[in-house]
């Protein structure tokens, strides 16, 4: 059941995906109302199959591969659908759905199969770290995806040459604002995200830090950001190499979720 | 009746030079010429436009020829020669002037195609028309058209989106760059027009305030008060750096008036916020390094015109489209005109054959005796079925355009054959 959920959901965002590009490229506001509906649909179908996993399941959907990339994926959908009530950005769906759709087709393409839980995890730490974690990396992903919009515009504004992006991307402040907004919101989340995995870790292993890889790598993660926010507020960074921090920050998060369970291994590697 | 011309007479930007347009340009205003107008026997219903590129009549009426002597003559009969009239008025008929009418309205026909001035000129001038009663039926709703369909092109096409100027285009340029202007600060340095020029766009967009540099305090202040501004002297340009937002310079200085080493640290002091100049001098006032610069954005002239150019071609491109929108509800107004040349005459068609039917049901009705209500209504209803039957065909003759013949002489023909031309006299 929960998995025809997921296919269901995997199809809508395709077609929001198709839809947003369609709306890229004629920018007609009649086809981004109908991409807007669609993706939301989408975004509402794609929760019922979490919650339905986490109830086969038994516990939070969150211990493999195919589980993790699809709740990044409902996190980055969600992250979009929330602010886009509060202020638009010119086009942001379009890239959103883009992304959004591509983790999923890595979370499809991953096994599916429920395992049960390693005794480590059984503990209800487990949804509230990995919650937190998860939607401070959707907010991440979301000002990534303002940083590469960043450049794109910046670009063709330095190099006078107005192609693909000039018209349709917003205003350089807009864009910057976005990243300084999903900052705001991602960062405090990362840090709860690692005090919250270190307390757990107390009383797992019996130590608030064990140099596990993946701690490693969040902590490299944690100053990346720490570094960017703090030259934010100091000496005004901004546009460009805030947008390059941002995106070079989020390499980091991807390799620190990918990177340590696939290549390093280490205490954090429970599922395949 | 249906069969009358529209006719359409007019200077414009294209036809006549500016002198000529001035003698036809009708200084005073809709009403008198209207009230001139509205004195004509020859004239059935009658519009004009005058605005600085174009003077413009329509009018309906029976002789085209005759009218268009007598219009003129009124109008401009004391200023403009004959010769001038015949070379310079453009004259159109029914199809022709319907369309040229769309294609001002949609600002296809200005000297620049898709500003947006020219509709609102429309509507004023209309405004006068309907007031003062000389427009009717066909001019009322050929004028409501033109509105929709300039509402059509400029909807569906992206004809009025571009910047065409250097000043609009460095305007769109700050937008893109600042998101909203109306909290952003203009620094112009140098005192010419052109710094004026880009000025008025930029406060037309509402940016917050607007300083000038200059060697001459003199001209800086008296510029600076036409924008509510304030002046300063040219030494103090780099301190106002860290306040101001966008910089126009336009001025005659021989060498670089600003260079990159001297906006770096100005970034620092400004916590980075963006730096835009446009260098509009010529030779240029700013070092093109400036635009090197993290967060600093230069244009010079020809970066500007560069975007005029590519926006101009888009625009072209947009405009073939456009006309096609003009064509078509072009044809169909007319569709909708002969429809209205036939009306009359299925009107008269359908009278007559009513009288004959009322006579001939009558006459034989009062030789037959002892017919109950029922039979007498049914007769009543064979009657009718029959001379609808009999004008079913000739009225589809008449509605039908997909005949070969003209509207006029499909008319002509029916009205012959049922001897709609000489009834009244019989």
């Amino acid at each position: 059941m929960s998995f025809l959920l997921f296919q269901i959901s995997f199809g809508v965002y395709f077609l929001a995906t198709v839809t947003y590009m369609a709306f890229f490229v004629s920018q007609k506001g009649g086809i981004r109302s109908l991409a807007r509906n669609i993706f939301l649909v989408a975004g509402i179908l794609h929760t019922l199959h979490i919650i339905m996993r986490c109830i086969e399941a038994g516990h939070t959907p969150i211990t493999n591969q195919h589980e993790t990339v699809s709740f990044f994926a409902w996190s980055v959908a969600w992250g979009y659908l929330s602010f886009r009530w509060r202020y638009t950005v010119k086009n942001f769906g379009t890239f959103v759905s883009l992304l959004t759709f591509i983790l999923m087709i890595i979370s499809f393409s991953s096994i599916k199969e429920i395992e049960p839980l390693v005794p480590a995890l059984q503990s209800w730490w487990l949804p509230i770290h990995a919650f937190i974690a998860i939607i401070a990396d959707g907010f991440l992903a979301l000002g990534f995806i303002g940083g590469t919009m960043y450049l794109l515009q910046e670009r063709e504004l330095k190099k006078k040459r107005f192609g693909l992006f000039y018209y349709r991307l917003p205003s350089l402040d807009a864009l910057d604002n976005l990243n300084n907004h999903c900052l705001t919101i991602g960062f405090p989340l990362l840090t709860l995200g690692i005090i919250t995995g270190s307390v757990w870790a107390k009383q797992a292993w019996g130590n608030y830090w064990q140099w596990d890889p993946k701690e490693v790598g969040a902590l490299i993660t944690w100053f990346l950001y720490a570094a960017l926010v703090h030259q934010r507020f100091t000496v005004g960074w901004r546009g460009r190499r805030a947008a390059i921090m941002t995106i070079i920050a989020f390499i980091s998060v991807l390799f620190t979720m990918w990177g340590v369970t696939n290549f390093v291994g280490g205490l954090h590697t429970y599922g395949q | 009746m249906g069969n009358d011309t529209i006719v359409l007479l007019g200077v414009n930007h294209k036809t006549a030079p500016l002198e000529v347009r001035e003698k036809f340009a009708l200084t005073a205003g809709y009403i008198e010429p209207l009230t001139i107008l509205k004195k004509l026997e020859c004239l059935k219903e009658c519009y004009l436009l005058s605005t600085c590129n174009r003077v413009e009549l329509l009018f309906t009426c029976d002789d085209p020829l005759g009218s268009r002597k007598e219009v003129l003559e009124n109008l401009f009969g004391s200023q403009v020669t004959h010769s001038e009239l015949d070379n310079f008025i453009y004259h159109y008929e029914n199809e022709d002037a319907v369309h040229h009418l769309f294609m001002v309205s949609s600002s296809l026909d200005s000297m620049i195609v898709g500003e947006s001035q020219i509709l609102g000129q429309l509507k004023e001038a209309f405004r006068h028309a309907s007031e003062l009663k000389t427009s009717g039926l066909v001019l009322n709703k050929l004028l409501h058209k033109s509105f929709t369909v300039a509402k059509r092109v400029r909807t569906e096409t992206k004809i009025g989106a571009s910047a065409v100027s250097i000043s609009y285009a460095a305007v769109e340029l700050a937008r893109k760059i600042f998101g909203k202007l109306s909290d952003k600060k203009v620094l112009l340095v140098g005192a010419g027009e052109m710094a004026e020029l880009a000025a008025e766009h930029l406060v037309g967009q509402g940016v917050e305030e607007v300083v000038v540099a200059n060697r001459t305090l003199e001209n800086a202040v008296k510029l600076a008060q036409r924008f509510n501004g304030r002046a300063v002297a040219l030494e103090e340009m780099e301190e106002q750096l860290t306040l101001v937002d966008i910089i126009v310079s336009s001025t005659g200085a021989s060498g670089l008036i600003l260079t990159k080493e001297q906006v770096k640290p100005v970034m620092r002091r400004r916590r980075n916020r963006p730096l835009f100049f446009i260098d509009i001098a010529v030779p240029r006032d700013l070092d093109q390094g400036i635009n090197e610069l993290d967060n600093v954005f230069l244009y010079d002239i020809d970066d500007l015109k560069n975007v005029v150019e590519r926006n101009k071609a888009e625009r072209d491109l947009e405009a073939v489209k456009a006309e096609r929108i003009v064509g078509e509800e072009a044809i169909k107004f007319c569709k909708w005109l002969d429809k209205m040349e036939v009306t009359p005459t299925i009107v008269e068609l359908r009278q007559v054959t009513d009288g004959i039917c009322r006579g001939e049901m009558e006459k034989t009705l009062s030789r037959l005796d002892g017919l109950s209500e029922e039979q007498l209504k049914s007769i009543e209803r064979m009657a009718q079925a029959i001379s609808a039957k009999l004008l079913h065909h000739p009225m589809q003759y008449l509605k039908n355009e997909q005949v070969s013949h003209e509207t006029k002489t499909r008319i002509n023909t029916v009205r012959t054959m049922f001897g709609l031309n000489n009834r009244g006299n019989g």
